[in-house]
């Protein structure tokens, strides 16, 4: 093989065409819309396989590229599936973008949720807002009948500040009449009487259900007062900082720790993250 | 036994021209009032009579801005909206009178874009296929301190070859085999005799030795990192900054890039562009949210990254090289000698 194809190959820039094939508005603001993707070739797929709580950047022509967490699980063969804010120039362009639409997919990048040490432990899912989406890839890998047995209990605490704000709703239902795992959803206020979950935010609820921790590993995700809050409650709980996990976010380019962005410390929140231990945390500068 | 070559100096000059026929040859070139790398196909007369170049040579591996990928955005092509690799040009090249500083600085760079877990396709490319021919500086600057940080004026690593300058002529020292490769397609010259190689030492080891005073930054490796973060002194060290740039723009050791969409009808292309940790977008949210919005903040991480976190994460010295470009230019007087005096005494 030549020398200019060898490159082209291992390219880490180049993103694997993808066709959407299905976009669900999530919220009822129409902020959040969850977009199918399936890759054009099926050589991409099998290259990309990935673990929950990785990322991926979102290749738009002529717009530019967006890290977002992959929402599927890799349980879930033959789609990828990413839940996107609309915020910027490139969300607000894949926001008005169509079934049938052919756009970019690269990576998948950075590292996963700790799934060796998560073996024979408690799994405590802790969610807010719209970060839910690596924390859906991973309870739907945790539920898989290939995996379930695996882990011991698993509790899910998930909130949003309104019921019309929750992602997946349909999913979050059935999971709550299982019995293989304790669903706790909860919103910050509701004036619907006929609402049946929780009310309160997230880490009030947590103090509530979550059992002190012998032999347990928490995933957290949401927004920075939300994580801010559930530490000090996860600690009194007695969850030592080695077994908390957070999913952090930055602006990011490349997504392979070479633009120098995303750096906290000498860690780069792209390659050497997202997912960091709050011990870890706790050793790196302050500046995200 | 290493290899000698001595040139007198329009030898010399003829030797770099006839290297055309196999490189695109970059030497230094007069431009005003500074000195630039410069290419010798271009009609540019080399001008081996300088201190150092205004800008250091890193954009002839890594340009200022570049094609990544191009694309169209045409309905009736089927290829549309699939980027594809835009064509580059990665043929031999070779930089003829970089100074050992801009030549360790390329060493300090490549553990970015050359990972075990990824390779930067272009970067790499265009590293790997050139050529570096040194030249010794007799008369290092006010600025300068590579014998502080790992280097020297007659500092041999990441050369192919390193000159000396003799005054009448040009002692060539080849250094690998690649070095060995553009010295046998230079013309002319001849082998040295050990009364040259002798001369070359002692000049090399008198201008090392009248380097200015240490920067110290020996005890950098051990420091706290959350200590040097909140330490007292970033406030005054950036109180006069005005985040224009300028030190991350002449900066050889500097990589960060941004990459952008750019579309003129119906085509466009992917672009990356030199990008720098001083200005507020370089790391702004969607959300409106910025880990580094004020300007103390951006120029701690400056230095942080540069003395502290680059040390700890690849263990292979700080990344500078000290060739004092930030130093000369900074229009706020900000001297990372002091900068790296304050860190290494804390």
């Amino acid at each position: 093989m030549s020398k200019r194809a060898r490159m082209t190959l291992d390219n880490p820039y180049l993103p694997y065409p993808v066709r959407i094939e299905q976009i669900v508005t999530e919220t009822e603001d129409g902020n959040l819309k969850t977009f199918r993707l399936v890759f054009l070739n099926p050589e991409h797929e099998e290259k990309f396989r990935y673990m929950p709580g990785q990322f991926a950047e979102l290749s738009i022509a002529g717009k530019g590229e967006i890290p977002i967490g992959i929402a599927s699980s890799p349980t879930e063969r033959g789609f990828l599936s990413f839940t996107v804010n609309r915020v910027g120039v490139v969300t607000a362009h894949l926001h008005n973008m169509k079934e049938g639409d052919v756009m970019g997919v690269r990576g998948p990048l950075g590292n996963c949720y700790p799934w060796d040490e998560m073996e024979a432990k408690n799994v405590v899912i802790i969610g807010g807002g719209f970060a839910f989406t690596t924390l859906r890839s991973s309870l739907v890998y945790l539920l898989d009948p290939q995996n379930r047995s695996r882990f011991k209990d698993v509790i899910v605490v998930y909130g949003a500040r309104s019921p019309g704000m929750l992602l997946y709703r349909d999913e979050l239902w059935q999971w709550e009449k299982r019995d293989d795992l304790q669903m706790h959803v909860t919103v910050d206020a509701t004036d619907d009487p006929d609402w049946k979950h929780h009310t309160g935010f997230v880490p009030t609820i947590v103090k509530k259900v979550v059992p002190s921790s012998d032999s347990s590993v928490a995933l957290v995700c949401g927004p920075p007062v939300m994580i801010r809050n559930t530490q000090p409650v996860l600690e009194d709980l007695g969850f030592p900082p080695e077994r908390v996990f957070l999913s952090l976010e930055m602006r990011m380019k490349c997504g392979i720790g070479m633009c120098g962005r995303c750096n906290i410390g000498d860690q780069y929140v792209c390659k050497d993250g997202p997912v960091f231990s709050l011990a870890q945390l706790k050793e790196m500068p302050p500046e995200y | 036994m290493t290899a000698y070559r001595v040139y007198s100096k329009e030898e010399w000059t003829s030797a770099v021209k006839a290297l055309e026929s196999h490189y695109q040859v970059f030497v230094p070139v007069k431009d005003g009032d500074f000195h630039l790398f410069g290419l010798l196909s271009e009609g540019k007369r080399p001008d081996f009579d300088f201190q150092n170049t205004h800008l250091s040579p890193k954009s002839i591996v890594y340009p200022q801005s570049e094609r990544m990928f191009e694309y169209s955005l045409d309905g009736e092509d089927p290829d549309a909206h699939m980027l594809k690799e835009a064509p580059k040009d990665f043929s031999p090249r070779a930089i003829v009178g970089i100074r050992p500083c801009d030549a360790l600085a390329f060493q300090r760079v490549r553990v970015n874009f050359d990972t075990p877990r990824y390779r930067d396709p272009w970067w790499v490319s265009r590293f790997e296929s050139t050529t570096f021919v040194g030249l010794g500086c007799n008369a290092p600057e006010a600025t300068c301190f590579c014998t502080s940080v790992g280097g020297g004026p007659f500092s041999e690593a990441g050369l192919d070859v390193l000159l000396y300058d003799l005054g009448d002529r040009f002692l060539a020292k080849v250094l690998t085999s690649k070095g060995d490769g553009l010295l046998k397609k230079a013309l002319g010259g001849m082998e040295a005799d050990g009364t040259l190689v002798r001369q070359a030492e002692s000049l090399a080891l008198k201008v090392t030795e009248a380097m200015p005073a240490v920067v110290p930054v020996d005890g950098l490796k051990d420091k706290s990192v959350l200590e040097l973060f909140e330490a007292p002194f970033w406030e005054d060290v950036a109180f006069g900054c005005i985040n224009c740039g300028t030190c991350t723009y002449l900066c050889p050791t500097c990589w960060c890039f941004d990459i952008q969409d750019e579309v003129l009808g119906k085509s466009g292309d992917r672009i990356r562009n030199w990008d720098s940790c001083m200005f507020p977008l370089f790391t702004l949210h969607g959300s409106g949210h910025n880990p580094r919005g004020g300007k103390v903040a951006r120029v701690r991480q400056r230095f942080m990254h540069k003395l502290k976190y680059y040390l700890d994460k690849y263990n292979e010295g700080v990344q500078c090289s000290g060739c004092g470009r930030c130093v000369r230019s900074c229009p706020a007087n900000i001297d990372i000698r002091q900068v790296a005096e304050l860190m290494n005494s804390l």
